[in-house]
């Protein structure tokens, strides 16, 4: 290993810019002649419009333009698309209601788009949206899910009638229900995975700009994939011609999903942009991000593990209603059902599974990928279970846990709900992450707990995932709409420092640090010698963009491909200049050397004599250091790992605090352990969010988002979560040339269960079985005190 | 109907012409051109904006541009004396990996500065904790912003900043 390779705990090349406040976010341009979009927002859940009246508002000061949905509409701009066709149990595809970026004539959550203000400041735009008269004719709204489904319940789209988008199933059920029926244990529970705001901490933005003289749109997007925004705006929406389009996703300041998507706004920005001939600039206020970010999680689940006498599991049955708000969105039908019934094994034999999936629609922000994407909530199932399981069979639930795990010598394992684990090795995980939270002291500290008036308590957490999205025949197989691979261009310059361009993009996972080290260590270039660039449709290869932990799996493997390239290039310049047989060349930390002999040429020379080929093979090889790749892995990554959690509940309050938390991983490779932690840091903050803190609340009689601001929904804070214990064990990945898995979805996809079986365990003693989730102290209370 | 502002902002004069509601942090942003200092939600709850306004931590969505009239302004651009030598507390956050996607650092680094102060450069993990309600960070999980802060103390009182 070297001082920057792969495995050093290298400082972040992007940290300078950020810290002195040079970063550059969407928000951040000043674009010449720029106006300013203010979008006017539904009040209501459901709604007529009967009329908008726009001519006051025209006559505002600063007023630029004013459009409605029928502006939009007799534009031909095409409707937001979900990108993922889904097939119901009868082989149907899901039902695909029309999603206008602005309201026609019909509203179906507070926040649709109604009209659009454009402005020569943010501040007269907001005025003159003030004064456009919609006249609604209010109609009776659905916002809870668990009662989405029922008769006569209010429709939200006329083409998916009782507001079912799909019915869905995966497994055999009736081997299911035969083994369930004849077991000498089933463990049964009804859960609520409750609906999360993401809320990363820029608010999403969008610019446009249109060059009449060469019908080129440039638009600059918070976008975690610009160049799937680029694709779905030219071919679904705007048909502005994909060559004509550039997108640009700078510095962007968070996403965990909720940026991943094709809103309406950012359509909107950039189709004005031609219209009004200026650059237009739209930044949400947090209140529209709580609003209309795409919401996540939000599962009713009943579920049922059928046991032998020994403990071992013999069936998993598991029924689900899952929410997708007012509209499809990107790729929402996916996320309940390839990235949650196909993750329902965990780390176990159960031998056979089946698990039925109802998406449903309701008068609510649609609901998409949210940092985990259903592999939480297919963890908190399985992980709430198997604790209740253990507690209900008086066994020790890390012993219920090693009883079941897939055994090391099992691997590649095929589940019976579709995936095949490519490696893994759980026990050791377990037993680490058991030490390092001394879990043999645990009783004693429990007693101390007692002794001072609080109930201690002691919760697992063992998730598998399925990350690294992903092979694109598989994802073609199910559904998808795209390919999933990506891609890397390593571009040296002539004087021998290099640009890697990736199609990946980076908001916050380190890409610019992590890739160089993998350069570095592949070519021995120094690191202050290489630059990451991402995140520019016209600079960068196409590529599939950053989310579901899959950067390093795929898109550092395309570097690898593309190093393999340089080097194999590089290795007949340096045999042509040192008059060798390239079969001779080996290639060793940045240099070429016919081995045998003290020949030698480092590659920075192959360079430069490949932009200035005076001596060089031109007859057989072309000028220039420049490589592109392509990787489309063989399979999805398994990152894998054991959380243990220990809280303090004040029986009092109804308060939990977490005195303990503790995560092992098994991340296949690690290039930087140090960016490695701190994304299993974030992540169990966010799942520790959902476990205590967070709930979007809609209200039930008025469909009115009641968590709509930082003050009512509560984000964790530093003095809500304690420091953290974290470990290792590696597996390498198998199929990939780095053996890394994903790190960046871990935190969040297991803690929620963790956090929630310590509540659990510490509230058994008091008979509470289930307290709902967030464990907020009035839920906590509550159930307590059976109020 | 505009006023004229005059103030100091990381050691230079600065003026312009607001609008009553114009925030402080809009005249940083928009007619500054100082970028560095964000607008993370519109409640004053995230401290994405938090300057330093005559040696108190601020937020500058909270707070008028008229308000600072006459004030010596201190954002995250005035921190580091010059390019290379960056303050104690931006170079623990570096050291630490304190920050990940950038967006809350600006706010972070300027409230952490003012607590290590208040706090004569003493802190423990529960104050600054307690410290950092004000601000959010959705990246980090917190746990190396309070390493970082940690670190940064006994620089700063070493270098005298």
């Amino acid at each position: 290993m070297t001082a920057t390779g792969i495995g050093a705990r290298v400082l972040r090349t992007e940290d300078k810019r950020f810290l002195t406040g040079t970063g550059r976010y969407v928000d951040d341009l000043a674009l010449a002649r720029a106006t300013y979009a203010y979008f006017l927002r539904s009040p209501h859940a459901h709604a007529k419009i009967k009329s908008i009246d726009i001519s006051a508002a025209e006559k505002m000061p600063g007023v630029v333009a004013v459009y409605t949905g029928k502006d939009v509409a007799e534009s031909k701009v095409g409707g937001l698309i979900c990108g993922w066709v889904v097939k119901d149990k009868h082989g149907e595809p899901h039902k695909a209601p029309p999603h206008p970026p602005m309201a026609l004539d019909t509203v179906r959550y507070v926040g649709d788009t109604v009209a659009m203000v454009v402005a020569n400041s943010p501040e007269e735009a907001k005025d003159a949206a003030e004064k456009i008269k919609v006249d609604y004719e209010v109609k009776p709204s659905i916002v809870d899910l668990a009662h989405a489904l029922d008769k006569g319940a209010p429709q939200v789209h006329a083409e998916a009638p009782g507001n079912l988008v799909y019915d869905w199933e995966i497994g055999s059920k009736a081997d299911v229900d035969a083994a369930l029926a004849k077991a000498a244990h089933v463990t049964k529970i009804d859960i609520v995975n409750n609906r999360l705001i993401p809320n990363a901490m820029e608010p999403r933005a969008a610019a446009a700009e249109y060059d009449k003289g060469t019908g080129h749109y440039t638009l600059w997007s918070t976008s975690q994939n610009p160049h799937v925004l680029r694709l779905i705006l030219s071919a679904f929406v705007l048909g502005i011609p994909e060559h004509k389009l550039r997108v640009i996703a700078p510095d962007v300041g968070g996403g965990f999903g909720s940026k991943i998507f094709c809103y309406a706004d950012e359509t909107l920005v950039c189709w004005a942009a031609a219209k009004v001939g200026r650059p237009i600039k739209w930044t949400a206020e947090r209140s529209e991000s709580f609003m209309t970010d795409c919401h996540g999680r939000d599962h009713v689940t009943h579920a049922e593990l059928a046991l032998d006498k020994d403990g071992k599991f013999l069936a998993f049955k598991v029924e689900t209603i899952a929410n997708m708000g007012a509209y499809l969105s990107t790729f929402s039908t996916a996320v309940p059902t390839y990235l949650y019934a196909t993750l329902l094994a965990g780390q176990y034999t159960t031998p056979v599974i089946y698990a039925n999936v109802k998406a449903a629609l309701t008068n609510t922000a649609p609901v998409d990928a949210y940092r985990g994407a259903g592999r939480p909530e297919a963890t908190f199932v399985i992980e709430s279970i198997v604790s209740k399981a253990a507690q209900e069979l008086k066994i020790d639930p890390a012993e219920l846990r090693r009883k079941n795990f897939i055994p090391s010598t099992a691997f590649p394992y095929q589940t019976p709900v579709a995936l095949q684990y490519d490696s893994g090795n759980y026990p050791p995980i377990i037993d680490e992450a058991m030490k390092i939270a001394d879990y043999k002291g645990f009783a004693a500290r429990r007693s101390e707990a007692k002794a001072r008036g609080k109930l201690r308590g002691i919760g697992f957490s063992s998730y598998i995932e399925a990350c690294g999205l992903a092979p694109s025949q598989v994802i073609g197989q199910l559904g998808g709409g795209v390919g999933q691979w990506e891609s890397a261009q390593i571009k040296f310059n002539p004087t021998g420092n290099v640009q890697i361009l990736t199609g990946a993009h980076s908001h916050g996972q380190s890409h610019e640090t992590t890739f160089a080290q993998i350069v570095s260590d592949k070519l021995g270039v120094p690191l202050e010698n290489i630059e990451v660039v991402h995140g520019d449709t016209a600079t960068t290869p196409f590529g599939m963009g950053s989310y579901g932990s899959r950067s390093l799996a795929v898109g550092g493997s395309a570097i690898m491909k593309a190093a393999d390239k340089i080097i194999a290039k590089g290795k007949k310049i340096a045999a042509h200049l040192m008059e060798a047989s390239v079969n001779d060349v080996v290639f060793e930390n940045g240099t070429f050397k016919v081995a045998g002999t003290d020949k030698s040429v480092p590659l920075a020379q192959t360079v430069f004599a490949a932009y200035v080929p005076h001596n060089y093979p031109l007859a057989e090889l072309e000028p220039g250091m420049d490589e592109n790749a392509f990787y489309d892995p063989a399979n999805f990554v398994y990152p894998a790992g054991t959380q243990i959690c220990e809280v303090e509940v004040d029986p009092d309050t109804g308060v939990v605090e977490i005195v303990n938390f503790t995560a092992v991983d098994d991340f296949g490779n690690i290039i930087n352990p140090m960016i490695v932690e701190g994304q299993v840091h974030g992540g169990i903050v966010q799942g520790v969010g959902q476990a205590l803190l967070e709930k979007a609340v809609y209200d039930s009689d008025t469909g009115q988002l009641l968590s709509g601001s930082f003050m009512d929904y509560a984000v964790p804070r530093a003095d809500d979560v304690p420091s953290f214990k974290l470990g290792y064990k590696v597996t390498p990945c198998p199929h990939n040339p780095l053996g890394v898995k994903g790190c960046g979805e871990a935190g969040a996809i297991a803690a929620p269960a963790a956090v929630m079986n310590a509540v659990h365990d510490a509230l058994a003693p008091l008979g509470v079985t289930h307290v709902p989730m967030p464990a907020t102290p009035m839920n906590v209370w509550r159930t307590i005190h059976g109020a | 109907m505009t006023i004229s502002v005059a103030m100091t902002v990381n050691g230079k004069p600065v003026s312009g012409k607001v609008e009553a509601r114009t925030l402080l942090v809009q005249f940083l942003r928009e007619h500054l051109g100082m970028t560095g200092t964000h607008v993370g939600c519109d409640t004053s709850q995230c401290g994405a904006c938090v300057v330093h306004v005559d040696g108190k931590s601020v937020k500058s969505c909270t707070m008028l541009a008229v308000q600072a009239d006459g004030a010596n302004v201190t954002t995250i651009e005035g921190l580091a004396s010059s390019p290379d030598k960056l303050h104690p507390m931006q170079e623990a956050f570096r050291d630490n990996h304190a920050l990940q996607c950038g967006f809350c650092t600006p706010g972070m680094v300027m409230s952490a500065i003012d607590m290590v102060k208040r706090h004569n450069y003493q802190l423990d993990e529960a104050t600054v904790r307690h410290e950092l309600e004000g601000n959010l960070c959705r990246c980090t999980g917190y746990h190396n912003i309070v390493k970082a802060i940690l670190a940064a103390a006994p620089a700063m009182k070493a270098a005298g900043v």
